[in-house]
């Protein structure tokens, strides 16, 4: 192991035991960039002089745990997604009664704001419970507010429309000079709520679950708690649903599901071996 | 760790097509260094250009995935709108991470990670591509005692690329791009010669 693996491995253990953030499974290679990031803002020499001040200085450490999480997002991200979402799996939840739902590592909320027009305008938001969750308070916070900056508006109109969206995408938001906020009714179903996938449990049967682009980032032995913790979050029938590069395949829950859209990464939960999924 | 193989990392961006569908056929069936390609590319990319190199080189050419591990032989080419890197275990990650330079997948990100996960026993080529990325990349393998390669600018299809990271004073050797495969088949036979 050469100094700079053992220094963030050390530095990462302090986060740990201080504030009880594991990092510890995270996939290597991104956590070091982002860790050489944070440096580069100190002017500090080394990871290691970091330590002191994530374990010291309170206000360091929630800048560095902001720069540490990846907080890359937009509204309706890979709209082919939320298309397939729309045409496949919405006719099923609408023969439910009440539905559950949980936005996994909603970053600063595009994604769950995205999925909750979705259900508004196919009847679904008045009967759904959306839980979106993250590990990062901070980012739960910009989340809540639902403020966004006007200039990626183009973009997440025009991902709108393609994602199949049915009314104008200037009916979601308020405009107000270089920003825009979130209107007020997309909000009301959804439940922030802090939860780490690394240290955190299963808090409810859902039946639908949303977590793209964050599996990536853990390791192997991380990746396979979480799905498994997905697993047991699904009441039967549910859906899971990853990024367009993460899959199930080669972890031991593949043989609970069915991929519902390939390509998409739509899988359904299935109680008997036989079941074949919604068609 | 001992390896007994080198690993060849690419990053190219405007004219790759062409120069990929060039030196990528010219190595053979049993070449046995992983490559691993960065093409700058549209995240909406569909598999054409993937499928369309595998069909015509010797190599197995495929889409990185996300904790693949990397095998002798294989060319993995990084997928549109995700960064590509290399773990210290040998492990291909994926990420969404802020662009680099405008780019996602970049070059920077590639030869950074991959200098750090394979030190000396790392190849890295700029090819044709109007834009600076991978230039820091290439100073980075140059620190890990890896052996750098440039794209001669003049018969680049885009001079850009290749002149940035010779600037960088850090490029080892500069090459017409159909020299480049027997230079490096060369290389690694040498290498194996002495094991």
């Amino acid at each position: 192991m050469d100094n700079q693996d053992i220094e963030i491995k050390v530095l990462m253990e302090a986060v740990h035991l201080k504030h009880g953030y594991d990092f510890r499974q995270y996939a290597g290679a991104s956590l070091t960039r982002r860790v050489k990031k944070c440096l580069a803002d100190t002017g500090l020499n080394n990871i290691s002089d970091m330590i002191p001040l994530v374990i010291h200085d309170k206000a360091f450490f929630n800048s560095f745990l902001h720069n540490l999480s990846v907080n890359v997002t937009e509204m309706f991200r890979d709209p082919q997604f939320f298309l397939s979402l729309r045409e496949k799996i919405v006719p099923y939840l609408k023969t439910f009664p009440f539905i559950k739902v949980w936005s996994v590592g909603v970053s600063t909320g595009e994604e769950v704001y995205s999925l909750v027009i979705v259900l508004k305008e196919e009847g679904l938001y008045e009967k759904s419970l959306i839980y979106a969750t993250d590990f990062n308070d901070s980012v739960l916070e910009s989340a809540q507010k639902g403020i966004y900056s006007i200039d990626n508006i183009k973009t997440s109109t025009l991902n709108y429309q393609k994602s199949g969206g049915k009314k104008s995408f200037g009916t979601y938001y308020h405009a107000d000079y270089n920003s825009v906020i979130i209107d007020r009714s997309l909000k009301k179903n959804i439940v922030f709520a802090n939860h780490n996938l690394a240290t955190d449990s299963v808090f409810g049967e859902m039946n639908l679950i949303l977590c793209r682009n964050v599996l990536i980032y853990f390791n192997k032995d991380l990746q396979e708690r979480v799905l498994e913790l997905f697993k047991n979050s699904l009441r039967a029938y549910g859906f899971l649903c990853l990024g367009s590069k993460e899959t199930i395949n080669f972890s031991g829950i593949v043989d609970s599901f069915v991929p519902i859209v390939k390509k998409q990464k739509i899988f359904q939960k299935k109680v008997n071996p036989a079941f074949e999924g919604v068609k | 760790m001992k390896y007994d193989f080198h690993v060849l990392v690419i990053g190219v961006s405007a004219g790759g097509f062409r120069a990929l569908h060039t030196i990528l056929p010219m190595f053979p069936k049993d070449f046995s260094c992983p490559v691993i390609i960065v093409q700058h590319r549209m995240a909406t990319d569909e598999n054409f250009f993937v499928e369309s190199l595998n069909s015509k080189c010797n190599m197995g050419v495929k889409e990185a995935e996300d904790k693949e591990q990397i095998e002798a032989g294989k060319i993995y080419i990084a997928p549109g709108g995700y960064h590509l890197l290399v773990e210290k275990n040998h492990i291909l990650s994926l990420s969404v991470d802020e662009p680099v330079s405008y780019a996602r997948p970049s070059v920077d990100v590639l030869f950074e990670t991959a200098a750090q996960a394979f030190g000396a026993h790392l190849i890295g080529i700029i090819l044709t591509g109007a834009n600076c990325d991978g230039s820091e990349g290439i100073k980075n393998i140059k620190a890990n005692k890896g052996l750098t390669i440039a794209q001669d600018p003049d018969t680049a299809e885009a001079s850009m690329m290749p002149v940035s990271a010779i600037a960088t004073g850090c490029v080892d050797f500069v090459l017409l791009l159909e020299d480049i495969p027997s230079f490096i088949i060369g290389l690694v036979e040498d290498h194996h010669g002495e094991c």
